[in-house]
């Protein structure tokens, strides 16, 4: 046995002494030498030297091996095999999603009230701030969750569509001074035309080239909108775009606001309250819909045609169709997000539609498991909540949100709910959620 | 005049089908009679799946005619039609030689899937659906129950549930049996559906084939390569090599045509050396 151990220390010291001796190598230029400007000499350019960031980088990589081969590869016993023991296991997580759904749900209806009965009505505002913004990505990532989770077509555009609705709603305001209420069923059929648009030169690719030509669709409603000066505005955005009001009520101080109608003291959280539940209704709108039509003809169409498509077409399901409603559906969902953020902002411009966008709310679905609402929610919350939370960090936050992300893929790989509850049963209630080993992800 | 020519169901006329320079298929034409079992058969490389292909639109034919004539005395030109009206239109159903099951679903959801454009009209396209009105959850318990139905005559019923990924091989295949009769076939194109299977299994797909032809009216046209199988349950036995039909016929005549004995077994070598002779090599 202490033969065996020493053998084990010998072995592990020589694999760490190596990687030590590369990590030198590397490190030695990288981090060792950086080249300076002068600024006593006149502007020569000098080398500082930083051998002790070197020793740090050095020790670092010599001693973290070290410990690797020691407790996990080389050990009889890894370390993480018992780690493993302590991480909940798929299972309960999945019993989780229905108790998280009605715990989600009230804790959501009842959570402007929570917090300003806990920070009053100045302090509280941040934080419904920050709840609008993720329930705005909850909604954008159910919508998605159509594209890529249901019918497996992998969309690295889908901020177009948010786009198409924010700049619909901007634009319909500014041009016709049409109202939110209005606009707001305009802009989901303007951006379900243009789902269909991109949907019909997209239906013959598949995985990679789908993935590549959807990206470029996205870029392209961005690059138009920033450079038809004329009528978008550019890079300038549309500003001074209306606030919604409750039904025709303007939230505003004095006679006929929402304060003077029910006789409460003016106080601006009114607004954001509002939006609030705004968003928060168009999202439980959103993933009822969603959650329907996954158990009538179409949702289970789509979800045929990710696991197999020639024989949804042998079947008499026309795949045409069935891929361009899904990618209508999706983005009209996007385009009612989109109004909404508009309204919400009253000003918008290019910027906010960027390719970051689009993978943030595919991250989203990914992480939270392909086709699962629940997760969207939770994985909505952990990212976006997450990325605000960690503001103080600065340029460690990314640092810290993508050993998060890379985390949570070696931990469970495909996202955090990842089963698969069948659509109809025989056997009612008690039938068991489907492995995401036997689910395919789509072929684009 | 045998009874497949009289009452075709299917017709194949000229049928042609060339890869670039290869030619899969040479001019082959034949008839499937209405509720016959029909065997394709014929060496490795013969063409039958690629007839099966053209049959069922997934290739489009090079050269001819291929007619499938529906029992209410429609029509339907097939080399001329997308492939998914050939399901919903022409009534022609068919399984794969590599199995392609919905395997993340479970067995019911893909029988659902089979039922897909009856159940998308009364569902009046997701609007009467969304909102759960009434003909639409009617017309969605007929579904299920005809689900049932062709689970029982599978003997799949018990694991209705269960992904179908998880069931074993000879399972998927009469799970895609069931989901081919679920969108309610005229003709049913099977691509080598005992393959795999063990001696008892393919006596029970031969008793299900005959159940299918016999209760249901619909008409088999199987490639097999399992003699057992073909022998005992068709009709009528087509025999291609090369893409071109050599014999044609009762399973008792193709069985003895020396030309079907050639081509699976080769010839005599006296008959080789009169050839060589004959060419000069």
């Amino acid at each position: 046995m202490s033969a065996k151990s020493e053998n084990l220390f010998m072995v592990s010291l020589k694999d760490a002494a190596a990687g030590g001796a590369i990590a030198l190598a590397l490190f030695g230029v990288l981090i060792g030498m950086k080249a300076e400007v002068a600024s006593g000499l006149g502007g020569q350019l000098g080398i500082e030297y930083r051998w002790a960031a070197v020793a740090i980088a050095v020790a670092i990589v010599f001693g973290g091996r070290l410990l690797l081969n020691l407790f996990v590869w080389k050990a009889d016993k890894p370390v993480t095999e018992t780690a493993k023991g302590f991480l909940p296991s798929a299972r309960p997580l999945a019993k989780l999603g229905k108790f998280a759904m009605p715990v989600f749900l009230i804790l959501a209806v009842v959570l402007p009230f929570l917090l300003m009965s806990a920070y009053g009505s100045r302090g509280s505002r941040q934080y419904l701030d920050l709840a609008i913004l993720v329930t705005t990505y909850v909604m954008l990532g159910w919508g998605l969750n159509i594209v890529v989770g249901l019918a497996g077509l992998l969309d690295l555009g889908y901020v177009a569509f948010y786009a198409v609705g924010a700049y619909s709603y901007a634009l319909l305001a500014q041009y016709f001074g049409f109202s939110f209420w209005i606009c707001l069923p305009l802009a989901g059929i303007l951006a379900a035309f243009w789902g269909i648009i991109l949907g019909f030169p997209v239906l013959r690719l598949r995985g990679d080239y789908l993935a590549i030509v959807t990206l470029a669709f996205g870029e392209i409603i961005r690059v138009v909108l920033l450079n038809w000066y004329d009528f978008t505005g550019g890079p300038d955005g549309i500003s001074g775009i209306p606030r919604p009001s409750f039904f025709g009520i303007e939230f505003e101080r004095g006679p006929g606001g929402f304060a003077d109608t029910f006789g409460l003291e003016y106080n601006s959280i009114h607004r954001i309250i509002f939006l609030y539940y705004l968003i928060l209704i168009m999202a439980l709108v959103t993933n009822f819909v969603t959650m329907r039509l996954r158990k009538l003809p179409v949702g289970r169409a789509w979800e045929a045609l990710r696991e197999d498509e020639i024989a949804c077409r042998s079947l008499g399901i026309n795949t045409t169709n069935t891929k361009l409603t899904a990618f209508a559906l999706g983005a009209m969902f996007g385009g009612f997000a989109g109004s909404f953020f508009a309204t919400r902002q009253g000003f918008i411009s290019p910027e906010s539609f960027t390719f970051i966008e689009s993978a943030v709310i595919l991250a989203i679905v990914v992480l939270g498991g392909l086709g699962s609402q629940i997760g969207v929610v939770i994985a909505a919350v952990v990212m976006i909540g997450g990325f605000e939370f960690f503001r103080g960090l600065e340029e460690y936050r990314m640092l810290v949100f993508g050993l998060l992300m890379v985390v949570i893929m070696v931990w469970k790989p495909r996202g955090l709910i990842s089963t698969r509850m069948p659509s109809i049963t025989l056997s009612g209630k008690k039938a068991k959620g489907i492995s995401a080993d036997l689910v395919q992800e789509g072929h684009g | 005049m045998s009874s497949w020519d009289t009452n075709p169901v299917l017709t194949i006329e000229h049928l042609t089908m060339r890869f670039g320079g290869l030619v899969a298929i040479d001019d082959l034409s034949f008839n499937v009679g209405r509720g016959d079992i029909t065997a394709l058969i014929g060496p490795n490389g013969a063409g039958k799946t690629t007839v099966f292909n053209c049959v069922t639109g997934f290739y489009k034919p090079t050269e001819g005619r291929v007619v499938m004539n529906r029992t209410n005395g429609e029509h339907y030109l097939l080399e001329r039609m997308a492939d998914f009206q050939i399901s919903a239109k022409a009534k022609v159903a068919r399984t794969f030689q590599n199995i392609r099951l919905f395997g993340g679903m479970t067995l019911l959801e893909n029988l659902m899937v089979a039922q897909h454009n009856p159940l998308m009209l009364a569902s009046g396209y997701s609007l009467a659906g969304i909102f759960g009105l009434a003909t639409f959850r009617k017309a969605e318990r007929q579904a299920v129950e005809k689900a049932r139905y062709w689970l029982e005559k599978t003997a799949l019923i018990d694991r209705a549930d269960a992904p179908a990924a998880d069931l074993p091989y000879g399972d998927q295949r009469r799970l895609e049996i069931a989901r081919a009769m679920c969108s309610g076939p005229e003709l049913l194109c099977l691509d080598e559906p005992a393959a795999g299977l063990n001696p008892k299994e393919s006596g029970e797909l031969n008793a299900l084939l005959q159940y299918i032809r016999k209760e249901h009216g619909t008409s088999i046209l199987l490639i097999e390569h399992d003699m057992s199988v073909v022998m005992e349950i068709s009709d009528h036995v087509v025999v291609l090599d090369y893409g071109e039909k050599i014999s044609d016929g009762t399973a008792a005549a193709v069985k003895d045509d020396p030309k079907v004995i050639a081509a699976y077994l080769g010839v005599p070598d006296e008959e080789v050396d009169a050839v060589e002779e004959e060419v000069g090599i």
